[in-house]
């Protein structure tokens, strides 16, 4: 469904992202996990066309994305939960939701899938005029899903959704990225350094080091590989 | 008191034509953080193209108000044209270059404008037709406000009303405050943000252009400086209410004009600019980030 081959990123003279090459099929879920500055936040901003691609090419359906304009990227049905939420500050929630319908045409089917999402995330209902720069990190990281899910995703790109939340948070994030796999038949693309429970949720993961795949498996070969418990779990 | 309402009123319209022009800089600003020093000479070109519409148009006959609405029309075209080409030409191949690129830029913009219109008209003012007519229901407090005064407020007030709406409601109002909220999550929603950098240079461009054409008729005269004055001034408007702050720029324009005003009125006329810019140094010591901007902070 989503592929990227031998992708070669640059900040300037920086090379962020070393040939990587990566296949995420339909229904999947699958991790990319590293350590910091290894470039996984960058492989999504390159996939969704924020940070093009110096060279190599990334396909999705068939289609080659790697020249298209982000809009037209986010069109095609890849969307992103990025990094830090970047809820917009001075937009409602409500607001902020309506913004991720931004290129949906079907007006009439939107209240629905706001409805679902006031479901998934029922705080967020009572908070639905509060500006979105005034939520805590927890109700931001939902919020920040949610306006993602608006878009009608078929592709749900997720980076580092755990990162800063209490655990309790974590476990009811997870679980409903895993909720919206299965009811919505999302792909997910799940960027995490919190590696043990982006292990348990994926059916398949990568290991990125200094910009470059190190290692790809099945997720329950990766939580048993010497390499990954040490580096990663902390075993 | 009459005379301190003639100073009201005066400082009202003066205050409005700055709110016009300041708009644009401060839209401008608050989505891609550039000062658009270019911006100024976009209210002379909508002023000058007025001018010239205005005279064919006495030639084939028409008269009075339906001159001053084509000709304002034709400016406004004129100017909008003019803001996007100077967006798409001399700023956005400088968007990921370093913050002082398109500064340069922008300046060397306006002295370009500046001289072109020099050179392509004259370098000397030109008499500006007076096409606001005198209404009679004005008649009896024409010593306080005019009639070419009323409808400077009222134009500029029906301008304001409809960029509030068009910013708040429509679709690419949405897209707007997005893109200045966060611009690359306006693009990960499926903003594109080039069209939105190009619909705030319209929009702030046809402002101007408004503003242009009421001050000409106004006035009586323009020259190719015009817009370089008006500039410096509405530019301290926006930085006085907060810059990127769109009602700050029309309250900041509102104060400067009514201190301009009075202090031409009650002290000399000599020493207006001196109050301007006075208002805006103390207004900034007191409060840095302008009467309604926000000091900047970030929660992460
Ligand atoms: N805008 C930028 N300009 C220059 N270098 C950058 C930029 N963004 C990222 N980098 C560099 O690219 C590399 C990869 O960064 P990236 O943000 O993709 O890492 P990451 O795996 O997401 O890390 P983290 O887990 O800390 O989020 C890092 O070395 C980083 O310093
Ligand atoms: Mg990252």
């Amino acid at each position: 469904m989503l592929e990227l081959r031998n992708v070669d990123t640059y900040y300037g003279n920086i090379q962020a992202l070393k040939g990587i090459s990566i296949d995420v099929n339909e229904g999947e879920i699958v991790t990319l996990i590293g350590a910091n500055g290894a470039g996984k936040s960058t492989t999504l901003m390159t996939i969704c066309g924020v940070t093009p691609p110096r060279s190599g090419e990334i396909y999705f359906k068939g289609t080659p994305i790697h020249k298209m304009p982000t809009d037209k990227i986010v069109a095609m049905g890849l969307v992103q939960v990025p990094e830090g939420r970047r809820i917009f500050p001075n937009m409602s929630v409500l607001e902020n939701l309506e913004m991720g319908t931004f290129l949906r045409r079907d007006k009439s089917e939107i209240q629905k899938d706001i409805d679902y999402a006031f479901d998934l995330f029922p705080i967020l209902a009572q908070r639905r005029s509060q500006m979105g720069g005034t939520l805590s990190g927890g109700e931001q990281q939902m919020l920040a899903i949610s306006r993602a899910l608006m878009a009608r995703p078929q592709v749900l790109l997720l980076d580092e959704p755990s990162l800063g939340l209490a655990p309790l948070i974590i476990k009811q994030i997870f679980e409903i990225i895993k909720k919206i796999n299965q009811e919505q038949k999302t792909t997910v693309f799940l960027v995490e350094q919190n590696a043990n429970q982006a292990l348990k949720l994926a059916d398949r993961g990568y290991v990125m080091e200094n910009g470059r795949i190190t290692l790809t498996d099945t997720a329950e070969n990766l939580l048993d590989n010497e390499q990954v418990r040490e580096a990663y779990l902390g075993l | 008191m009459e005379y301190f309402l003639e100073l009201s009123s005066s400082g009202l319209v003066r205050g409005s034509i700055y709110a016009l022009i300041a708009l644009g800089y401060t839209m401008v600003y608050g989505i891609i953080q550039l000062i658009n020093f270019a911006h100024g000479e976009i209210y002379m070109i909508g002023a000058f193209v007025a001018l010239i519409v205005s005279g064919v148009l006495t030639i084939y006959g028409f008269s009075g108000v339906s001159i001053l609405i084509l000709a304002g029309l034709i400016a406004v075209i004129y100017a909008a044209a003019y803001g996007y080409t100077l967006e798409k030409i001399a700023y956005r191949p400088l968007r990921n270059a370093p913050r002082l690129s398109p500064l340069i830029s922008a300046i060397g913009m306006s002295l370009f404008l500046q001289n072109y219109v020099l050179l392509a008209q004259t370098p000397d003012f030109l008499p500006f037709p007076a096409l606001i007519p005198d209404f009679d229901f004005m008649e009896p407090i024409a010593h306080i406000m005019g009639s070419a005064e009323l409808v400077i407020l009222v134009t500029s007030a029906v301008s304001m009303v409809a960029l509030t709406v068009l910013i708040k409601y429509t679709r690419i109002g949405k897209a707007m405050r997005a893109t200045q909220q966060d611009m690359t999550m306006a693009r990960l929603v499926g903003v594109n943000v080039d069209n939105v950098i190009s619909t705030t240079f319209i929009i702030g461009s046809v402002l101007a252009a408004i503003g242009g054409v009421l001050v000409g008729s106004y006035i009586g005269q323009i020259n190719f400086y015009i817009g370089f004055m008006a500039g410096v001034k509405a530019f301290t408007a926006a930085v006085l209410g907060g810059i990127g702050n769109i009602p700050g720029a029309v309250l900041g324009a509102m104060v400067l004009g009514l201190t301009e005003a009075y202090a031409a009125g009650y002290i000399s006329s000599a020493y207006e600019d001196v109050f301007a810019f006075g208002v805006l140094v103390l207004i900034l010591i007191l409060r840095p980030s302008g009467l309604l901007g926000k000091a900047v902070t970030q929660k992460v």
